[in-house]
């Protein structure tokens, strides 16, 4: 009954419209649709007035489940013929908010918020692997993504093949017909890789599959990967949206790009679902179709829900993300510039100093600055590094990043201390590497810490 | 009409104004989009007729199918079109000839007819394309929001409960200034 869907990805309207009281703009109607700005969007997408209370901030809405009108509602609801709350696992209106915010920030149809960034991993690819599948990924990625692929998730079949990004052809290498997408980070932790976005989006839609970017290093203040050509984003909340590192939290967003009835690739998209009487999602969502698949067919069935009180600080945390994200940026490139010229520092890897391998990439992708995540080498290797990090007052010693306060660790005697050396100089985390994530204090106060570290006997 | 980009006052006014839309093409099995976008607006208080040259005579959600619009026996306020965008034509051209005339017609998510749509619009009819209603409904009303889907809205005024039932709420005054 319905038409072709090769239109979809063609016609999705992304340009929000304020609806705002006559006063405030001074008594002068403004353009009936304005496109709002980012930091606008940062403070009040997806969070209208409570509807029953008129509360302005967004509630806790700490309940599990939500009741129905009547039978009839209730029918409606878990047959997807209706929008509206079931049961927190499934969706909650404060994760809502949530995730409509972060959609609207990236440019994308729809969001899904869930209990990780690690957790939205696992629902994006459940929507999109069978068995017996392939997907493509960079080999510069968050360590724990490394470690996801390449255990857990073959232990459910789903294979992963490595690229480089810095050999753009790898990727086309490592593409066959059980691909089902390719797996990237805009800005690569820790830190100082910048990856070609736009290359590696035109080999996913040669290979006809979708591209999924991570972007939680940059968020979408700094990098939004969708006007590059991604289809699917995920994000760690967990890092600079929350910004307070206060709350794990996952999120995935909908490019609203990607024509999953193109052939019988994705069934869960493209074919009745028997979960649903036989509901095809992709022709009854249209563009928002692939959260709607991760939201009532993995979230629901896998469970990884995210906290509504996580989506509250999360919320809080993205009002003031444009303000944050210059910061850490400024911040991090007063540091990393001083780092540079100090004799106990052999390498800096930052991609916003002009020297480096990446600053081109840099100012493509990221140009208000190339995030607050990065590594440097020490002349005095292991030793020095440990004493770096024993010394300082003001850097925290732990394992997370984008929080307002700075971070510091030392991988080689941490989180990649089981590997041989060889094997840590191959993950980047060689003896002499200090990985920063720079926070919000004064920038002064963050480099006489590492001054005090650097020169403690 | 920048068949394209509508802005958010132009279909706001469209479903604040109309109340009777006969839905070309409907589905009477339970797991089609067409029957979705039915239920989902009778529910909404339209008053929904299906046009169904296959189920004529037959009843769909309570309602009485009819084989094609000029069988219907009162006014009609939109057409939506649930027909492949090759088939429109003939359905607003039938459309056209009904007295009196509809206001709107609607063609669902993936279904243009620049050619049908241009015949409607200079008889003075207003012209959706490639849209569905219930989307539409649901994102403007806010209720799309709970699926975290982005509405492309923004306000600092609450949302209005529909008044018949806690999770149904209504669309909000048309801005008139804003309403081409």
């Amino acid at each position: 009954m319905t038409g072709p869907l090769s239109g979809l990805s063609n016609h999705h309207n992304l340009g929000a419209g304020i609806e705002c009281p006559l006063s405030t703009f001074g008594g002068t109607m403004p353009d009936a649709e304005r496109t709002p700005g980012f930091a606008t969007l940062s403070i009040h997408a997806g969070a209208k007035p409570d509807p029953t209370t008129g509360a302005r901030v967004t509630p806790i809405y700490q309940t599990t489940s939500f009741v129905f009108d009547d039978v009839d509602h209730a029918a409606a609801l878990f047959g997807l013929q209706t929008f509206g709350n079931i049961y927190t696992r499934i969706g909650n209106p404060t994760c809502a908010v949530l995730e409509e915010r972060v959609a609207a920030l990236e440019g994308g149809t729809a969001g899904l918020a869930v209990a990780s960034g690690h957790a939205a991993q696992v629902i994006v690819l459940h929507a999109l692997m069978t068995p017996g599948d392939e997907f493509v990924a960079s080999k510069k990625l968050y360590g724990g993504s490394i470690n996801q692929f390449n255990h857990s998730f073959k232990n459910f079949g789903w294979n992963v093949v490595w690229a480089d990004p810095d050999d753009l052809a790898s990727f086309e290498k490592a593409v066959s017909p059980k691909t089902k997408c390719i797996f990237i980070e805009s800005i690569a932790n820790p830190g100082g890789v910048i990856t070609d976005i736009e290359a590696i989006s035109k080999i996913a839609r040669k290979a006809g599959v979708p591209l999924i970017v991570d972007n939680t290093l940059a968020t979408p203040y700094l990098c939004k990967p969708i006007d590059y050509g991604a289809d699917i984003i995920v994000h760690s909340l967990t890092k600079f949206l929350g910004g307070h590192g206060n709350s794990i939290g996952g999120l995935i967003v909908d490019g609203g790009t990607f024509n999953w009835s193109r052939d019988k690739k994705y069934p869960m998209l493209s074919e009745p679902r028997p979960e649903y009487q036989g509901i095809i999602l992709h022709e009854t969502f249209g563009n928002f179709a692939f959260a709607i698949a991760c939201r009532v067919l993995g979230l629901r069935d896998l469970g990884p829900a995210l906290s509504p009180f996580n989506a509250f600080l999360v919320i809080t945390g993205i009002e003031t993300l444009p303000l944050r994200m210059q910061r850490h940026c400024d911040n991090t490139l007063a540091v990393a510039e001083w780092l540079s010229k100090r004799p106990e520092v052999a390498w800096v890897s930052y991609p916003g100093l002009p020297g480096d391998k990446y600053h081109k990439l840099a100012k493509k992708y990221s140009p208000k600055g190339a995030g607050a995540v990065f590594t440097f080498g020490l002349k005095g290797g292991y030793d020095a590094g440990v004493k770096l990090v024993s010394n300082v007052k003001l850097f925290s010693h732990l394992a997370n990043i984008g929080d307002t306060r700075s971070l510091i660790i030392h991988p080689a005697s941490t989180t990649h201390r089981q590997l041989s050396d060889a094997q840590k100089v191959q993950a980047g985390a060689g003896p002499d590497v200090v990985r920063l994530s720079v926070g919000l204090e004064d920038p002064e106060d963050i480099i006489a810490d590492l001054e005090l570290g650097l020169k403690a006997k | 009409m920048n068949h394209d980009n509508y802005p958010d006052n132009y279909i706001r006014g469209i479903l604040n104004t109309v109340k009777t839309i006969a839905m070309v093409g409907i589905s009477p099995k339970e797991n089609r989009p067409s029957y979705f976008a039915f239920k989902y607006l009778l529910e909404r208080g339209y008053h929904m007729i299906p046009v169904n040259p296959g189920q004529a005579g037959k009843l769909i959600l309570n309602q009485k199918v009819y084989a094609r619009l000029s069988d219907i026996p009162e006014p009609i306020d939109m057409v939506d079109i649930f027909r492949a965008s090759e088939h429109v034509l003939p359905v607003v051209e039938e459309a056209l000839k009904l007295q009196p005339k509809p206001q709107v017609i609607w063609m669902q998510l993936t279904i243009r007819n620049e050619e049908a749509a241009r015949l409607a619009e200079a008889e003075g009819l207003k012209v959706v394309m490639n849209r569905c209603p219930k989307i539409e409904y649901g994102r403007l009303s806010s209720e799309i929001s709970w699926m975290g889907v982005n509405s492309r809205t923004l306000s600092s005024r609450r949302a209005q409960n529909l008044g018949t039932g806690v999770q149904r709420m209504s669309l909000g005054a048309t801005n008139k200034k804003g309403d081409n």
